[in-house]
């Protein structure tokens, strides 16, 4: 066989195409979900908008809850790559450490957000698509806590995000290893 | 003549009736009271709703209403529209900006008996940091003796204000209040 076997789980060298895939989608949709609310937040109540894209926002956030738990299970069965040897000890704690925080504070944003949500007492429905039963706190305005959480640590992910994503740039431009390919190469 | 009132008047008055108007505390812990509101949803139909916290008290005597006297502070992150979202939004600094702003009070300068049972209160109402004065057309309910061995006495009103007069960022117009207070007297 000539043609090389499609790598579905992880190998020591590189990540396999369904890590691939769930990491790229999870950052696409990540940056969509951002930017979406840094937009809506600011949209006039006249706005064709008002009502469609925060339904979407709440309609991804929610997939990708569910998107990101199946993503945390498949790195339980499909393992890690072995760390790089050209990265000095702290390059390696620091790229785990980032990867934690990532995984924490992507949580965070996520459930605060379904919190918002939940808040009105009311089903969510994902896209008109099946609904979510609101999770509602014995705390006094609930919305308005889940809210400063959501915003906080919104920004605070995507600098993390941004930082983890330069720091994938230095090692492939400037370091020259394989660090960003693991992830690219297919 | 004179001694003879004054004394079973004070008389009286230490065992039963104060002399002046009698002070009342509004029943907010019995739930008898609401500070609701109304106003235009973009013209179509009316949306409704209340703080759900407040206190106050009121001097009250039916023998000689310019004498009384009515308190009342608001809890404006109470604001609740059967909505959280929407809450959420009044509360921001795009309206009540509760974090700033955590009260919002009424506080009566002069009450005129207008017969059958109508009043006209007029007194100052601050809320967002700005005072306006407040003109609250108010009707007795009733008067009397609980079952439970306490006093009462009822009433209802309703005033206009103007959303813009308030310096909110947003304006939807006016917003109808509509008043219903119990008082147990003290």
């Amino acid at each position: 066989m000539i043609r090389n076997k499609l790598l579905w789980k992880n190998n020591p060298q590189q990540y396999g195409i369904l890590s691939k895939l769930l990491h790229w989608l999870s950052a696409l949709a990540i940056f969509a979900l951002f930017a979406s609310g840094y937009w809506m937040v600011d949209l006039d109540y006249s706005s064709r908008w008002y009502q469609l894209v925060p339904h979407w926002h709440e309609s991804v956030g929610i997939l990708l809850l569910g998107f990101t738990l199946f993503r945390l299970f498949w790195r339980r069965i499909a393992g890690s790559p072995s760390g790089i040897v050209s990265h000095s000890a702290i390059e390696k704690k620091a790229s785990a450490s980032m990867i934690f925080i990532l995984y924490v504070t992507l949580f965070i944003v996520l459930i605060s957000g379904f919190l918002i949500t939940s808040a009105n007492e009311k089903t969510i429905a994902v896209f008109d698509w099946f609904n979510v039963t609101p999770v509602v706190l014995a705390i006094k305005n609930q919305e308005d806590i889940a809210g400063e959480v959501h915003y906080y640590v919104a920004y605070a992910m995507i600098i993390f995000a941004l930082v983890h994503a330069l720091a994938a740039l230095k090692h492939h431009f400037f370091d020259k290893d394989n660090t960003l390919k693991r992830m690219t190469k297919t | 003549m004179k001694k003879l009132l004054l004394a079973s008047a004070l008389l009286t008055s230490t065992v039963l009736i104060p002399v002046s108007a009698a002070d009342y505390i509004i029943d907010t812990k019995g739930a008898h009271a609401s500070i609701n509101f109304e106003a235009s949803h973009l013209g179509f139909s009316v949306l409704a709703g209340r703080f759900n916290e407040f206190s106050g008290n009121f001097s009250y005597d039916k023998d000689n209403i310019s004498a009384s006297k009515v308190n009342v502070t608001i809890d404006t992150s109470s604001f609740d529209s059967n909505h959280a979202k929407r809450d959420k939004h009044v509360r921001s600094d795009d309206f009540l900006d509760v974090s700033k702003f955590a009260e919002a009070t009424f506080v009566s300068n002069k009450v005129e008996d207008k017969g059958e049972g109508k009043l006209t209160i007029t007194g100052t109402f601050t809320m967002h940091g700005v005072t306006k004065s407040l003109v609250i057309d108010a009707i007795t309910i009733g008067e009397g003796k609980d079952p439970w061995g306490g006093y009462r006495a009822g009433f209802s009103g309703t005033s206009t204000i103007t959303m813009g007069e308030f310096g909110f960022k947003k304006d939807f117009g006016k917003v109808d209040l509509i008043l219903h207070i119990e008082g147990i007297r003290q």
